[in-house]
């Protein structure tokens, strides 16, 4: 069912920085329906969170979660922490363990102190916390691959764009589900860097 | 799904998904794997306490999906759960009984049982008949004196000197019966437990990267996290991908200044645009 719509994401940590990615495509199994999908949302400036899976469980989990975070900034008059952040979605999926949502989340933020947090989910909910890259989507085997083989530690942010850019192209060319473009948003404590890839249309 | 957001939820599962997907398993689309913790898991008692052991594999199908993960789980400050099968299920099962057991010290101010983590953990699993596929080995030290127990998926449990669950649990559980002895001390413990552990990592496909090892006695528990690291990674390329700056074509690009965020305690609120996000 993962592969009804086709999607690839990504994030990785770099020094003081983030970055995640995704595909752009959205499909009804093998026709191509839009090349401008979103997949990455913001939850706030410095969180976010990439839903891979079926499209329309990933929008309604998101609908959800902005609902959420929402009543949590007017109770606690402050932004949530990305590791609550990734409890919350891990207790949302796993409350519908035995009907679940078609979604694997990738939360990316930056906690205290600016420290990078990436973490991603299967679709009920248990966590799996990365010091380094985490994946999701079709084209997920690639991706483990292209990541474990170019990522580095460490990197600066102009260095980490090219690496996940790099490594979101090569392996979307090797699923026929995801790919059409890519997105990448990294953020640095100061400013965030959202910007559209240019790939192979197919 | 009329009223689904606006009720508060009263906890447990909820159900309103379940028939949609089913009528999408009808219309021929597969069903997801979940994350599996293929895994060795390991406990035995000696002379003073207990030693949990574990692999630090989580697998989603054939793929790795976590090379180092934490599979012995926090019940009480003197026991420790290691947990196989369905990654979400160990974990949830493993926090909310933790969370049961932390109210229940609270109201008996009293260090906690293993045998109530047991009887919490026996009762959750089998009112789920197992569809909550959470095999465990759960261990401490308590007045009573140190207890080991397995718990599997449909509720029933055992009491054992040693114990191995999980894929790897043959390969760990001919190390144990062919070394075990009772009144092992500290060192042998772990040794053996490392050794158990190993043998899973090496033989069984389903376990594999670290050893993590938790000793829990009765003046403290130390968990050794990453005890042993047998599987270093030995492809580290010396040079390393080097993409220059402006390598990847990009079509357009946006960038947003963070303003100031929202403080914790000051009470200056930051400008608006910070707080308020795109409307749906």
């Amino acid at each position: 069912i993962f592969e009804y719509n086709g999607s690839a994401v990504v994030a990785m940590v770099g020094k003081n920085c983030f970055a995640i990615a995704s595909d752009r495509r959205l499909g009804v199994q093998l026709q191509t329906v839009a090349t401008d999908f979103q997949r990455v949302f913001e939850i706030h400036p410095k969180l976010y969170i990439g839903l891979s899976g079926l499209a329309s469980d990933a929008q309604t989990l998101y609908q959800r979660l902005v609902f959420k975070h929402k009543l949590y900034q007017l109770r606690e008059e402050r932004d949530m922490k990305p590791e609550t952040f990734a409890s919350l979605v891990s207790a949302m999926l796993y409350e519908k363990r035995f009907g679940p949502y078609f979604c694997q989340p990738i939360i990316a933020g930056l906690g205290q102190d600016d420290v990078p947090f990436i973490c991603t989910m299967d679709c009920i909910g248990a966590k799996e916390l990365a010091k380094d890259f985490v994946v999701s989507g079709t084209a997920s085997e690639s991706l483990y691959g292209a990541c474990e083989s170019m990522y580095k530690p460490n990197m600066e942010p102009d260095e980490l764009f090219e690496t996940i850019s790099q490594a979101l192209l090569s392996s979307v060319d090797r699923d026929c589900l995801s790919g059409w473009g890519g997105y990448v948003l990294v953020v640095t404590p100061t400013e965030v860097t959202e910007r559209v890839l240019k790939g192979r249309m197919d | 799904m009329a009223g689904s957001m606006e009720l508060p939820a009263k906890g447990g599962f909820s159900f309103d998904l379940c028939r949609r997907n089913a009528m999408l398993e009808k219309s021929g689309l597969k069903m997801p794997g979940f994350l599996k913790t293929g895994t060795t898991i390991v406990g035995l008692v000696f002379k003073d306490g207990v030693v949990l052991g574990a692999d630090t594999r989580a697998t989603e199908g054939p793929i790795v999906a976590d090379k180092n993960c934490e599979k012995i789980h926090f019940m009480a400050p003197n026991i420790y759960c290691c947990g196989a099968g369905t990654a979400a299920d160990t974990e949830a099962v493993t926090d909310m009984v933790s969370s049961q057991l932390q109210l229940h010290r609270y109201a008996t101010s009293r260090e906690s049982r293993v045998v109530t983590a047991l009887t919490l953990l026996k009762t959750h699993l089998f009112n789920y008949q197992g569809h909550v596929s959470a095999a465990l080995v759960l261990g401490g030290v308590d007045v009573t004196g140190p207890h080991l127990h397995t718990v599997y998926p449909h509720g029933s449990t055992d009491t054992l000197p040693f114990a191995t669950m999980g894929s790897g649990s043959l390969a760990a559980m001919s190390v144990f019966e062919s070394k075990y002895k009772e009144g092992l001390t500290r060192e042998e413990g772990i040794q053996l437990v490392a050794d158990a552990i190993s043998a899973g990592i090496f033989n069984d496909l389903g376990s594999g990267s670290n050893v993590d090892v938790c000793v829990i006695t009765q003046g403290g528990t130390e968990y050794l996290r990453n005890h042993k690291e047998p599987n270093p990674r030995t492809y580290v390329s010396s040079k390393g991908f080097s993409f220059t700056p402006g390598h990847t074509e990009v079509l357009s690009t946006r960038i947003t200044q963070i303003g100031p965020v929202v403080a914790e305690a000051g009470p200056v609120v930051a400008e608006g645009d910070v707080i308020m996000e795109e409307g749906l």
